[in-house]
C-alpha cells in the first residue's frame, strides 16, 4: 500500500511540472505533437526511473555521513554529501548517452523528431529534481526509491501529453498575433496548474 | 410597435455603425444588441471548432441559459428560507423569494456586466461580431458561487476568467477550460475564506448585522460529511428528518444554483429533449459518481466514505456540475467514445476529490476542470484508436 501511495503521490499531487515547474525547457519546446511528447515522456519515465535508484545507492553506500561503515569502521565518520550534485549528474549523463544510443538505434524517427532535446535530458530539471527530492525524503528502501522515480516520471509524462494535445487542438484557434507559440503556451501551462491544484492536500 | 423600433433601428440609427459612419468602430456593439431584440439576416458562420450544425448559436445559448432558470428562481428562493431559518425570524413564501432575489440579482448583474464589458473591448479591437457563449457563462458564475460574495470579487474573476480562460485564445469555442469553472477555481483558490465555511452560504451570513438563532449552522452538507455520515442538521440546527428528501428538493445550504437536484433535473431535461447538452457525459458521469460512492461504502474507513453513494449524487455540486458544466460543448470531450470516458472518469475523480482531500469538499468543480485539461489527449487517442482499426479493416478488405 505504501508503494501505491508514493506512486500516487508522485504523480498527481507532487507533479513534476505542475507542482514544482522543474523540467519546463524541454516540456514548453517538445509538446508541439503528441507523437513527440509521449517520445520524451517515456525517455524521461525511463531515465528517472533508473537514475533514482542508483543514485539512492550512491547516496546510502556512499555518499551520506556513515555510509561508507559498510567499507570499514574506519569510516564512519567521512562525510561525502558535498560530492552528491556531481555523483548524481555524472549518473545522470552516462544514463542518457545510454538512452540516446538506444533511441537512436531503434527509433531513428523520433531521435530525429526529438533533436537537441534528447541529450539535453541530462540537464533536465526534473531529472536532477527527482534525485535530490530522493535524498531530501529519505525513501525507507531502495523499492520506495524507484518507485518515486517512476512516478515523477509518469506524473511528467502525462504533463507533456496533455499539454501537446491541447495544443494541437488549439492550432486552429485565433490566438491574438503576440501570444502566439510559447506565450500563449505558458498561459495553458498556467491553467493547467490550476486544474492539478486539486490534487494538492490530500493525504494519502 | 416592434416594428416601428425596428424600422428606426435600421434607418436612423444603424447608419451611424456603418462603414464611414461616425460610430463604425462600434459596430459589434451595436450588433450584439441589435439581435438580442431581432433576428438577425444573416446566421452564425460555419467557425469555430464546437459547431456540429446549422443550429444558431445565439438560439443555444439562450436555451441553455432558459434550462437554468428553475435552478435560478429556486436558489432565490432557497436563500431567504436559509437566511430566517438561520435567524429564526416567521416568514411568508414571497418574504423568502424576495429576500434572496435581491441578494441574487446583484451577483447576476455584476457577472454580465463584468463578462459582457470584457467581451465587447475585445470585440471592437479584434474588429469581429460579439460571441454568444458569454451568455450562458455570465449565468453560470453566479449560480456556482456562494450567496454571500462580494460583488468586486465576482467582477474581479468574471474578468479574469474571460481574459485569461478565452479571449487569449480566440473567443468563444477556442477556450480550453470552462469558463464558469475558471472564474470558480480562482475564486476558490485566491480567497477561500469567502467560498468556504459555514456564515458565506446563508443569506445575510457575513453581515454581523445578522444574527443566528441559537445552535444554527450554515455548513454546507458536505462540510458536514467529514465528521459523520448520517444525521445531517439544518441552518436552524435541526436533524433533517429525510436528508436525501431534503436535498434532492434543495432544502440544504449551498451555492445558489447547486442546491435543489429536482430544480436541476428540470434544466437537464430541457437539455436533453433539445439535443444540446450530451446525455452520453450526464449518464457516465453520474454513473461513474454512483460506483465510486459505492465502492467507498464498501471501503468504509472514515465516516465520509459511509455517506450512501445515492446520496453524493445529491449533495453539493455535483448535478449541477454534471448537467452544466462537464456539458460544454466546447471544453468536454468531442467524440463520442470519448464523451464516455471523460463523463466517467469526472464522475469517479469527483467524488475521490471529495472524499479524500478534506481541503476540497466540492470536488465536482475541480474534476470537471481537471477532465477538460484531458479532454484532447481522450479525443486524440480515440480517433488514433479509430484510423488504426478502419486501416486495419481496409488492409484486410485488400487482402480479401
Amino acid at each position: 500500500m505504501e508503494y501505491v501511495n508514493i506512486f500516487i503521490k508522485s504523480i498527481f499531487i507532487d507533479n513534476m511540472i505542475f507542482a514544482y515547474f522543474l523540467g519546463m525547457c524541454s516540456y514548453l519546446a517538445v509538446s508541439k505533437t503528441v507523437k513527440t511528447g509521449v517520445g520524451l515522456g517515456a525517455a524521461v519515465i525511463f531515465v528517472l526511473g533508473i537514475t533514482v535508484p542508483i543514485n539512492y545507492l550512491l547516496e546510502n553506500y556512499v555518499l551520506k555521513e556513515g555510509a561508507l561503515a559498510w567499507l570499514d569502521p574506519e569510516f564512519a565518520d567521512v562525510d561525502l554529501s558535498f560530492l552528491s550534485f556531481i555523483m548524481f549528474i555524472a549518473v545522470i549523463a552516462s544514463m542518457v548517452q545510454l538512452v540516446e544510443m538506444a533511441v537512436e538505434k531503434y527509433a531513428p524517427a523520433l531521435y530525429g523528431a526529438l533533436g537537441i532535446f534528447l541529450p539535453l535530458i541530462a540537464v533536465n530539471c526534473s531529472i536532477l529534481g527527482g534525485s535530490l527530492f530522493m535524498q531530501e525524503r529519505q525513501y525507507a528502501n531502495i523499492a520506495e526509491a524507484t518507485v518515486f522515480g517512476l512516478g515523477s516520471g509518469v506524473g511528467w509524462f502525462l504533463a507533456i501529453v496533455a499539454i501537446a494535445a491541447i495544443r494541437e487542438k488549439i492550432r486552429y484557434s485565433k490566438v491574438p498575433a503576440p501570444l502566439r507559440g510559447l506565450g500563449i503556451t505558458f498561459i495553458i501551462t498556467g491553467l493547467m496548474g490550476m486544474a492539478f491544484m486539486s490534487f494538492m492536500g490530500i493525504e494519502l | 410597435m416592434s416594428n416601428a423600433i425596428h424600422k428606426f433601428l435600421e434607418n436612423t440609427v444603424k447608419p451611424n455603425f456603418d462603414e464611414g459612419g461616425k460610430l463604425a468602430k462600434y459596430l459589434p456593439a451595436y450588433d450584439a444588441l441589435e439581435t438580442f431584440l431581432f433576428v438577425p439576416g444573416h446566421t452564425t458562420n460555419g467557425k469555430g471548432s464546437h459547431i456540429r450544425d446549422g443550429i444558431d448559436m445565439k438560439r443555444t445559448m439562450i436555451m441553455v441559459v432558459l434550462a437554468m432558470v428553475p435552478a435560478l428562481l429556486f436558489g432565490m428562493w432557497n436563500t431567504g428560507y436559509q437566511h430566517f431559518l438561520a435567524t429564526g425570524e416567521a416568514y411568508t413564501f414571497m418574504d423568502a423569494f424576495f429576500y434572496g432575489a435581491l441578494k441574487i440579482l446583484p451577483l447576476v448583474v455584476v457577472s454580465y456586466a463584468a463578462g459582457l464589458g470584457v467581451e465587447f473591448v475585445f470585440a471592437i479591437i479584434n474588429k469581429h461580431q460579439v460571441a454568444e457563449g458569454f451568455l450562458v457563462s455570465g449565468m453560470l458564475i453566479p449560480l456556482c458561487l456562494p450567496v454571500e460574495i462580494p460583488l468586486w470579487m465576482v467582477a474581479a474573476a468574471t474578468i479574469f476568467a474571460v481574459i485569461i480562460g478565452k479571449e487569449v485564445f480566440g473567443g468563444t469555442g477556442m477556450n480550453i477550460l470552462n469558463v464558469a469553472l475558471t472564474a470558480r477555481a480562482f475564486l476558490f483558490f485566491a480567497y477561500p475564506t469567502w467560498m468556504s465555511g459555514d456564515k458565506v452560504w446563508i443569506g445575510g451570513g457575513m453581515d454581523e448585522s445578522v444574527a443566528y438563532a441559537d445552535g444554527s449552522t450554515g455548513a454546507t452538507l458536505l462540510a458536514q460529511a467529514t465528521e459523520r455520515s448520517s444525521g445531517f442538521v439544518d441552518a436552524a440546527g435541526v436533524a433533517y428528518t429525510d436528508t436525501f428528501m431534503s436535498s434532492f428538493l434543495g432544502l440544504i445550504p449551498g451555492s445558489v444554483g447547486e442546491t435543489s437536484t429536482l430544480a436541476i433535473m428540470i434544466g437537464a431535461a430541457i437539455l436533453l429533449i433539445t439535443g444540446i447538452g450530451s446525455w452520453k457525459i450526464m449518464f457516465s458521469g453520474v454513473l461513474g459518481a454512483y460506483v465510486m460512492g459505492l465502492l467507498f461504502n464498501l471501503w468504509g474507513a472514515n465516516p465520509f466514505m459511509e455517506v450512501p453513494a445515492h446520496m453524493h449524487l445529491v449533495i453539493g455540486g455535483f448535478a449541477f456540475g454534471i448537467v452544466f458544466m462537464a456539458t460544454d460543448p466546447v471544453s468536454a470531450a468531442q467524440t463520442s467514445t470519448g464523451k464516455y470516458i471523460y463523463g466517467f472518469l469526472i464522475g469517479i475523480l469527483g467524488i475521490m476529490i471529495r472524499v479524500f482531500n478534506p481541503a476540497y469538499p466540492e470536488g465536482i468543480m475541480l474534476a470537471i476542470l481537471f477532465m477538460n485539461v484531458m479532454a484532447p489527449l481522450i479525443d486524440h487517442y480515440v480517433l488514433e484508436s479509430n484510423i488504426k482499426r478502419r486501416q486495419k479493416r481496409t488492409t484486410m478488405a485488400v487482402a480479401a
